[in-house]
């Protein structure tokens, strides 16, 4: 490419410095987690672990954890169905509204989060007469996460064509033997990235959260919420925090890995 | 799978799967049942019904509703001097947001897809989706530690500390679209221009911004949405600074008046089915 010397300098260091930007409060938080004072005085008088401790021994953390797992498993499940479903309709087949339901399946991610959370716990509240829980919460999560299935299932569609499932169906597979021995497994990692990406969406989601989950509904983003301005559990939100940036590259090298790079391109 | 399909052949999976065969039609009815009853029919319907709240009252002593229509909720907000200015103020966030993040996102996008190594590349998409996993809270309490008067940066709460920390925030959205669609433009477009005697700044404006522009659009409806909606971020290193998701947020809670936060709630929604429509044609909805 006819990048001058400069140009390329200038982009490198526009991305040093960019992903630099991105990563020094971030590093604060890690770094601030192993802080012996308790305010982050800066710089750090010494390095614990205590507060890693604290947190591991904190029912509250615990609590949440499990509430935001089962949360996002259960709204990646349903992105899952309704994603997939939603990509093969609107890649295989050509018919009226097309492009609606397209841009359907991005309104939810598209519209700011509190409207869709009050419109969702007005219609649970006053519409249904369903109590808010762990289900509505669900509900909510599965709602905006369909959109990065669908993004990932319809990309892979457009990549793969007809071919194998058409050299399938003349090798006298019928419609599900098929689905289950070709497509299914030529979708597998779209589905896997879409998947993580669902579960992460759901995972970091306080907005729809805060008006889809009952009083007793506790996910982690609402437990740091709450904790956040008290001082005393201010190391351990911060531990939280911590293990949530540590933790993470492992699911994002596993989806990266698995989507792939576009080899064509190069 | 000689197995599965000679059993197939006989019993009423076989007639089940001849049938789905011969009819497209039922097979796509079949595909779009369950996603449309859920985004058509419950979701859809749950922003129509807010939407009628919006023309209801509540009671100033009990907060029930009171299911009448009216225009009143409307006619405070086209009124209220300080609506209008709240909803400027938000418009204005979030296409601040919005600018900063192209401006920041470009040049990383085009390091990351255009310059690295694919081995870099993979590692770099790391680097740049790690952040989202991060709690959006603790970075903005990360951002309110960093801006307070005794902190690293020091500049104070408000608006402009808004705009830096939301656009902080949402970066990685503006980053990953683009760098996804400069991907996909091949490197012999590149070199044709140059052959053809283009210098960078020209290559860009004519060969590598038109073909990204529909990337970078679909970034824009993240930072752009994101930031219109936020009231929380607003609260942490706001100060004094009311957005319309601020609004919204008081009237359902403190002062316990749905319908007139239905109301307000419109504005944003307007404003990004506006957007939405305007970009449509360029092609940003499949680039998400």
């Amino acid at each position: 490419m006819n990048l001058s010397r400069t140009a390329r300098a200038a982009l490198w260091t526009a991305l040093v410095l960019g992903l630099g930007v991105v990563y020094v409060p971030l590093g604060v938080v890690v770094l601030n987690s192993f802080n012996s004072d308790r305010t982050f005085g800066w710089p750090p008088p010494g390095f614990t672990l205590q507060w890693w401790g604290a947190a591991w021994r904190s029912t509250g953390v615990r609590d949440a954890l499990w509430t935001s797992v089962q949360a996002g498993l259960g709204a990646t499940a349903i992105a899952l169905v309704l994603g997939t479903m939603a990509a093969f309709a609107v890649q295989r087949y050509r018919f009226f509204g097309r492009d609606t339901v397209s841009l359907l399946i991005v309104l939810p991610i598209a519209l700011p989060g509190i409207v869709t959370g009050i419109a969702l716990s007005n219609t649970f509240h006053s519409v249904l007469g369903v109590p808010l829980g762990l289900f509505t919460v669900i509900v909510g999560h599965a709602t905006f996460c369909v959109v990065t299935v669908y993004n990932n299932v319809l990309a892979r569609l457009r990549r793969t064509g007809l071919n194998m499932e058409e050299a399938s169906a003349d090798l006298g597979a019928d419609t599900f033997t098929t689905f289950r021995l070709v497509t299914f497994p030529m979708m597998r990692s779209a589905l896997l990235a879409g998947g993580l990406l669902a579960f992460a969406l759901s995972f970091d989601e306080i907005i729809v959260t805060t008006f889809t989950a009952g009083a007793g509904v506790r996910t982690l983003p609402i437990w740091i919420f709450e904790n956040l301005f008290r001082p005393n559990q201010a190391p351990v939100v911060n531990v939280v925090a911590a293990a949530l940036v540590i933790v993470s590259v492992v699911p994002i090298y596993l989806a990266q890995r698995l989507s792939g790079g576009d080899p064509q391109t190069r | 799978m000689t197995d599965s399909a000679v059993v197939g052949r006989t019993g009423p999976r076989a007639r089940a799967a001849a049938f789905l065969h011969r009819h497209a039609r039922t097979r796509l009815a079949l595909l779009l049942s369950a996603p449309l009853a859920w985004l058509g029919l419950a979701y859809l319907g749950a922003l129509a019904a807010l939407f009628v709240t919006a023309f209801w009252s509540a009671d100033t002593f009990t907060g029930d509703l009171v299911k009448t229509f009216t225009w009143a909720n409307f006619h405070d907000l086209v009124t209220g001097e300080v609506y209008r200015t709240i909803a400027l103020r938000s418009l204005g966030v979030a296409v601040a947001v919005t600018l900063v993040d192209l401006v920041v996102a470009f040049p990383m996008a085009f390091a990351m897809a255009k310059l690295a190594s694919p081995r870099a590349q993979r590692w770099l998409v790391i680097l740049v989706l790690t952040p989202l996993w991060a709690s959006y809270l603790v970075k903005a309490y990360a951002w309110r530690v960093m801006l307070s008067s005794g902190g690293l940066l020091g500049w104070g709460y408000g608006l402009g500390a808004t705009v830096a920390t939301l656009s902080y925030l949402w970066l990685p959205y503006m980053i990953l679209p683009i760098y996804a669609g400069l991907e996909r433009l091949p490197n012999s477009l590149l070199d044709a221009a140059g052959d053809l005697g283009a210098r960078g700044w020209r290559t860009f404006r004519t060969v590598v911004w038109p073909l990204s522009f529909p990337a970078v659009v679909a970034g824009s409806i993240f930072t752009f949405s994101l930031s219109l909606g936020d009231y929380i971020t607003v609260k942490i290193v706001g100060g004094k600074s009311q957005l319309i998701g601020n609004v919204v947020y008081d009237n359902i809670g403190a002062a316990n008046n749905l319908p007139f936060a239905a109301a307000v709630a419109t504005v944003p929604v307007v404003i990004m089915l506006v957007y939405l429509a305007a970009v449509r044609r360029t092609g940003a909805l499949e680039n998400l």
